[in-house]
This record gives structure tokens, C-alpha cells and sequence, in this order.
């Protein structure tokens, strides 16, 4: 068990860096995509298989490809300066909150009451069918309201990336003509 | 038995380097890819507490999530065409329409 966590998550940490450090935009993409992977595999280390197959198949299989889709359509210059000018400040602000949060973490109890889906509850009717049971009855109106959401992207996506018509010089009607 | 720390902590970890991208990159849409690093450090987070703490709430709030996600990428990507259309850049110091 700890060969494969550790496994999983030295690969995704690093996978992360490459995403945010490399030059190429699409070698980003590709970096991601590992890094996409390999929570997956952490998802079923947890129980949780369904989200995993959702990770792979929603994450790595359409959003990542809309982004190598755009990055494609756009065909842009690897640049010079892929950073900005003053990132180093940025760099060490992040990194001390970085500690600041793993100082929190490690003071943290993690307490919380405990639920009725235990593991051996879980694994008699299998991961995904506890996670349809939740999500139809308990979360059904959520999943209604993310439905609704979702059109709404995906209309404000089109209208928002639709060619914009050509309008017309139209002249002014009243102009006085020599 | 793998703690519950260790995977807070690769959380923690994961979402500093979404947030340090977002803060260095110059290009917009590997922001929005360093986004996404985010959302995933939440959703392991979230994951790893609905197991330990036995309850099936954290993996629907990771799914939604996952739906939310992909409407952010949508939108998102959607303006940066917009905008690259206009203005022929994409890096985020370039696309100042807004400053006054």
C-alpha cells in the first residue's frame, strides 16, 4: 500500500511542477495529463472507483483535450520569457505559505463524526452503485442543479466564441450630400 | 494503513503548486491549467475525508466539482479566443482591456 501511494504521489508532485514549470504549452498539457492519471490511481487506492473512472474519462478524456484543442488552434510561439518579470517573490511567497499550511496540517486533529458508509458497507454493493444511491436520492436536486449549470456554460461558451457578424457601414441617413 | 495526513499533506502540496503557477505564469492558458491542479488537490482532499470518515458526501462534492470544472474550462478557453482574436495575445500581462 505505501509502495503505491508513495509511488502515486511522488509521481503526481512532480508531474505538477512540470506543468508549471515547463516552456512549451503543450508539453504543460501532456504533463498534465500525467498528473491527471495519477490521482485517478490515488482515487481507487480510496475506495473510490467511479471517480476515478470519471477523472479519467471527463478530466483526461475532455477537458484536456479542449485545451490541446485551443493550444493547437492558436499555434503559439514557444516564447522566451514563459515567467514573469518579478516570479521570484512570487516563488518565495508561495513556498512560505506552503509551510505554513503543512505546519497547520500536521497540528491539525483531523476529528470529525463519523458516517454510516463504512468500507464493508460500501464493498458488498461495490463503489458505484453506493455513489448512484447517494447521488438519486440525497443529492438529487444538486445533480439537477449542476445539469442546468452546465447548459448554461455551454451556451455562454458558444456565444461567447461564435464569429462575430460583419456589420455594415451603414451611412448616416441624413448626411447631407454635396 | 496509509494516515489521513499523508494525503492531506499531498494536497496541501499539489494545491501550493496550482497557486504558485497561477501567481508565475505569463501564458493563460497554462494558468488555467495550474486551475485545474487546484481543483484536483480539493478533490483528493475531499476524497481522502469521505473515506476515513466513512461517509459518501466528500465523493459527490468531488463530482460536482469535476462538472464544474469542465464549465470553467469551457468558459474559459472560450475567452481566451475571444480575446486572442482581438488582440493576437494570449499572456496575461499582454490583456489589460480592463485596466483603467
Amino acid at each position: 500500500m505505501w509502495l503505491l501511494f508513495i509511488y502515486f504521489a511522488t509521481v503526481s508532485v512532480v508531474a505538477g511542477v512540470l506543468t508549471v514549470s515547463l516552456r512549451n504549452a503543450v508539453h504543460c498539457a501532456l504533463a498534465l495529463l500525467t498528473l491527471l492519471f495519477h490521482i485517478a490511481g490515488l482515487f481507487v487506492m480510496l475506495n473510490a472507483e467511479f471517480l476515478a473512472a470519471v477523472q479519467i474519462i471527463v478530466y483526461a478524456g475532455a477537458i484536456l483535450i479542449l485545451y490541446l484543442f485551443v493550444l493547437m488552434l492558436m499555434n503559439l510561439k514557444t516564447e522566451e520569457q514563459h515567467l514573469h518579470k518579478k516570479h521570484s517573490y512570487l516563488l518565495f511567497a508561495g513556498m512560505g505559505l506552503l509551510a505554513e499550511l503543512l505546519i497547520l496540517l500536521m497540528l491539525s486533529p483531523y476529528g470529525g463524526r463519523m458516517g454510516s458508509a463504512t468500507p464493508e458497507v460500501v464493498l458488498t454493493t461495490g463503489p458505484s452503485h453506493a455513489v448512484g444511491i447517494t447521488m438519486f436520492s440525497d443529492y438529487l436536486l444538486l445533480f439537477e442543479i449542476v445539469g442546468v449549470f452546465l447548459l448554461g456554460a455551454v451556451i455562454g461558451a458558444i456565444v461567447l466564441a461564435k464569429t462575430p457578424a460583419k456589420t455594415e457601414n451603414q451611412e448616416p441617413a441624413n448626411f447631407p450630400t454635396p | 494503513m496509509i494516515p489521513l495526513s499523508a494525503y492531506v499533506a499531498l494536497s496541501a502540496i499539489l494545491f501550493m503548486t496550482g497557486l504558485i503557477g497561477v501567481l508565475i505564469r505569463r501564458n493563460f492558458i497554462v494558468v488555467l491549467m495550474s486551475v485545474e491542479i487546484m481543483l484536483n488537490a480539493a478533490n483528493i482532499n475531499l476524497v481522502a475525508f469521505s473515506h476515513y470518515l466513512n461517509s459518501m458526501a466528500g465523493q459527490m462534492s468531488a463530482l460536482f466539482i469535476i462538472a464544474v470544472a469542465a464549465a470553467e474550462a469551457a468558459i474559459g478557453l472560450a475567452i481566451i479566443i475571444v480575446i486572442f482574436r482581438g488582440k493576437m495575445a494570449t499572456n496575461v500581462d499582454q490583456i489589460n482591456i480592463l485596466k483603467w
